[in-house]
């Protein structure tokens, strides 16, 4: 287990250093949020629906599509030089691979997000200054089980035809619950109102990380063997 | 017999059966006071959602059991069973907006519980498109199989977002766990729909399963 | 030691390896020549336990510890410095942390690569990438190194520079296995010889004082073509 870890956070390290290094992944999601952002604050009719009220879908829709930029990379940077076949041979689990992986998306995805609340918070005039603790939470929430999921799927698609085009379709049957879950508990948290009422989401929420966390543990050897 | 001819005729058993349920639940099984005769769509309707998730855990069960033993007959099951499950979930996406036409006075309500069976069915396509972008015969089962285990994983979770959305739909009166509240006319005959179904399922099935061997025998012959 | 006994493995109906067995001890260089889809890349990755094989079993002592390779691919990381690529090997190869960057300046000056060793792999002609993913390969001081077409890419200078280092290697008690569709490639090299076709050994024996253009003759009337 410590062996694991230990070999997870020197992959997930790696990818960051990789990711920082060129900039043009993690700036082009950043970029592709703020726009996101802007494209749905002008896609609605201002006069007949309040900006507070699309919020929350809004907040995750776009959360959702700047994971799935962020996921496609992935497994894109082990293809260089067959560098993937180098991790498989090394002495490593697989497990740690995909933890490693996985770490990195974390992060990657965290920027993205910490850049995307606060423009949110500014474009859509939110209330979020006292709820902002259980609004990170439900975002971490949801964000853990979209890329566990999203990361398990990119390991097996990196290969295959049109991997872009296919990562979406695959994943976002899979997006729907916990985007439920995160809309209808954003929605809540911005109308202040207290978590009891969502209880039911959070636990969904909690379960489906815990579900797919393991699952996607188990079958990630699966994805590379060859 | 063949396989092939086998599936054939149990499909066609199957449909005659579906023809005479349909002739007891017109005929023979009460009109429901507030739904009228749209609900005699029901007996189409809710054995094929049933069993479009049935078809997706026994995908499901299939590729657990395939990763384990690496028996190709496995990964035909599942392939097989997959695309008569997208079948059925077309069913339920027709059948569910014409009642809800004449019951709810629109065709698409975006109600959870159909709107779930739509979201089975994209994951059914892509379960289908992954196996068409895949070449090689050992990664396509492999990744199919995970895709697939996922995929069952995700019923019950699509399940529980439905109850806790709120719905339009009407609660499923027929498998909650307290004795069911539908008149013991309208269960018989939805419980022979249901049998129907089975056999549909099986037959399509076999039909499939055939066609995927003689595909693959094509390819390597 | 390096046993093979028995391996089996179809890709498909396509056989790529087909009864094969042999054993290796330190000091002895396996050179397998075949064409294309013989099935060598195959046999090299059921060695570094990358594919496990369908019949048969593979021992290797050590474990995957004691393995090195090198693949026509340097896996090496493009964005990242020879020295950074190399830490990170090092590390999944689990060399304790203060041991780790003097076997990294170690490796690099021995590839002579210490003058070029914070430049990203990128900027480095495939020479010297070639020499960097074998100082990749030796940073775990493996006792077995198994070599996927090797020369494929290097020009005749970087070609004969290579081959002087791989004599070094195999004369240091290690055990070398090296495949490539290059009839002749290699011969001073080894000191067993094997010709691999559609996965089965059509020929296995010791090299004797067999030159390269003898090795290149019987191939042809072994395998055909050449």
């Amino acid at each position: 287990m410590g062996e694991t870890l230990r070999h997870a956070w020197t992959l997930a390290r790696k990818d960051l250093v990789l990711e920082f290094r060129t900039r043009t992944a993690i700036l082009s999601a950043v970029v592709f949020t703020a726009l996101v952002l802007m494209v749905f604050n002008f896609g609605r009719d201002p006069t007949a629906v309040a900006a507070i009220d699309l919020a929350p879908s809004i907040l995750w829709v776009t959360f959702t599509f700047a994971a799935m930029l962020a996921l496609n990379r992935a497994f894109q940077l082990e293809l260089e030089n067959q560098a993937l076949e180098g991790l498989l041979v090394a002495p490593i689990s697989r497990t740690s691979i995909y933890w490693g992986k996985l770490a990195a998306n974390l992060v990657f995805v965290a920027v993205v997000e910490a850049v995307g609340l606060p423009l949110f918070v500014l474009f859509f005039n939110v209330p979020v200054a006292q709820v902002l603790g259980p609004l990170v939470g439900v975002i971490a929430l949801a964000t853990v089980g979209f890329v566990t999921v999203g990361t398990l799927f990119s390991a097996m698609l990196v290969r295959t035809r049109f991997a872009e085009l296919m990562l979406p379709v695959l994943l976002l049957p899979f997006l729907i619950p916990p985007l439920m879950g995160a809309v209808q508990v954003t929605a809540r948290l911005l109308a202040a109102r207290p978590l009891s009422e969502v209880a039911g989401w959070l636990r969904l929420l909690a379960a489906y990380d815990v579900v797919f966390l393991t699952l996607a543990t188990l079958l990630f050897p699966h994805t590379v063997e060859q | 017999m063949t396989l092939a001819r086998k599936g054939h005729w149990t499909t066609v058993v199957g449909l005659v059966l579906l023809g005479g349920v349909y002739v007891r639940a017109v005929v023979f099984t009460p009109v429901e006071r507030l739904q009228g005769p749209a609900q005699k769509i029901f007996y189409l309707h809710v054995p094929a959602a049933v069993w479009t998730e049935l078809a997706m855990v026994l995908v499901g069960v299939a590729s657990v059991v395939f990763l384990f033993l690496k028996d190709p007959r496995l990964d035909r099951f599942a392939e097989a069973s997959a695309e008569v499950g997208t079948v059925f979930a077309a069913i339920v996406l027709t059948t569910g907006p014409i009642w809800g036409k004449t019951v709810w006075g629109t065709w698409w309500a975006w109600d959870a519980r159909l709107t779930s069976t739509l979201f089975l069915f994209f994951l059914y396509i892509g379960y289908l498109l992954l196996r068409g972008a895949v070449g090689d015969a050992g990664a396509r089962a492999r990744y199919a199989a995970v895709l697939g285990i996922c995929g069952m994983a995700l019923v019950p979770f699509i399940h529980l977002s439905v109850y806790l959305f709120r719905t339009l739909h009407p609660q499923p009166i027929i498998l909650k766990p307290s004795a069911p509240s539908l008149p013991p006319s309208m269960l018989v005959t939805w419980l022979l729909s249901f049998a129907v179904f089975t056999v549909l399922y099986v037959g399509f099935v076999m039909q499939r399963y055939a066609l995927g061997r003689a595909r693959e025998e094509g390819d390597d012959g | 030691m390096l046993r093979a006994d028995g391996l089996r493995h179809a890709f498909g109906r396509v056989r790529a390896l087909d009864d094969i067995s042999f054993l290796l001890t330190p000091g002895q260089t396996l050179a397998i020549f075949g064409p294309n889809g013989a099935g060598k890349t195959t046999l090299l990755k059921v060695l570094a336990g990358l594919i496990r094989p369908q019949g048969g079993t593979t021992h290797v002592e050590g474990g995957p510890r004691a393995v090195g390779w090198i693949g026509d691919h340097a896996q090496l990381y493009g964005h990242l410095t020879v020295r950074e690529n190399l830490l990170f090997w090092a590390a999944l190869y689990d060399v304790p942390a203060p041991l780790r960057r003097a076997r990294v300046d170690e490796g690099l000056r021995r590839q002579g690569l210490a003058d070029r060793a914070d430049e990203p792999v990128r900027a480095l002609s495939r020479g010297l990438v070639q020499r960097a993913a074998i100082a990749r390969a030796l940073l775990h001081e493996p006792r077995v190194l198994l070599l996927d077409e090797p020369f494929t890419g290097l020009d005749l200078a970087a070609a004969a520079e290579f081959r002087r280092l791989l004599a070094q290697l195999a004369g240091a008690g290690r055990i070398v296995v090296l495949a490539t569709h290059n009839v002749g490639e290699g011969v001073e090299l080894a000191t067993d010889i094997a010709f691999q076709q559609r996965g089965r050994f059509v020929s296995l024996g010791p090299r004797g004082a067999r030159t390269a253009g003898a090795v290149v003759e019987e191939y042809r009337r072994a395998v055909g073509g050449g």
